[in-house]
């Protein structure tokens, strides 16, 4: 009965953290202009490494914390160039 | 699942209060972000999630697996400590940018920019001294 709790708050975390990778993802597709799409490009990031660190509690196993933390730092990395390069048009000066 | 049995009932309610209020943030966050209507509106919303919503999904882990292998698991703490000092920076980031192609293409969504930025670039500094003397000329003519 107790291990059906965290069981049922692992599904129901899963199921909420896809809506709102679908959220973001409807906004990378849809955005009017493209500050858009990189804000929801960040947005993905950020619920995917809450995404990856919710089924290390599901399986119990502590190697999804590197993955969690690599896709971390890309979103940073991916973003900050992508608005790099819309406010000068150019990455790498 | 077989290794949640192992926790204590402290421990599951715990964990799983703190996952699924994480994932919740992070959702309103998220459909914040699919119903504001302009950008400036829409940048704040996915802070919901990168703050609040990211913190607690990491208590959460840290719980479960402090408790689970009855050793201090700290490790979380990084991801906490480096979404906290990235998101201001990659946000601030894009809305610097956002705004500068707002305002290099004249958008009324946007103030523009403050008088004492004018000199400093030449762009601007020449379109200013072009408008000057045409904006009284043309009530007088």
């Amino acid at each position: 009965m107790t291990a059906a709790i965290l069981d049922w708050a692992v599904f129901a975390a899963q199921i909420l953290l896809t809506a709102a990778m679908a959220c973001a993802a409807f906004r990378i597709l849809r955005g009017p202009r493209a500050q858009d799409r990189v804000l929801g490009m960040d947005t993905l990031y950020v619920n995917a490494t809450m995404l990856i660190l919710t089924f290390g509690i599901r399986t119990g196993s502590q190697f999804y914390f590197e993955a969690a933390l690599i896709i971390a730092m890309l979103g940073f990395v991916s973003t900050a160039a992508s608005a790099k390069f819309l406010m000068r048009g150019e990455v790498i000066e | 699942m077989n290794h949640a049995a192992a926790l204590p009932v402290w421990a599951q309610l715990a964990v799983a209060f703190l996952l699924v209020a994480g994932a919740g943030l992070a959702l309103i966050g998220s459909l914040g972000l699919l119903r504001l209507r302009t950008f400036y509106q829409r940048v704040h919303a996915p802070t919901l999630g990168t703050t609040m919503g990211i913190m607690l999904v990491l208590a959460s882990s840290m719980i479960f697996f402090t408790v689970l292998e009855s050793r201090l698991v700290m490790h979380e703490v990084l991801i906490g400590f480096f979404m906290v000092v990235t998101t201001p920076i990659t946000l601030m980031l894009l809305t610097r940018a956002a705004l500068y192609r707002d305002r290099s293409e004249q958008s009324e969504e946007v103030p523009p920019a403050a008088p004492s930025y004018t000199p400093a670039s030449e762009g601007s500094g020449a379109q200013g001294t072009a408008s000057g003397p045409a904006a009284p000329s043309g009530p007088s003519g």
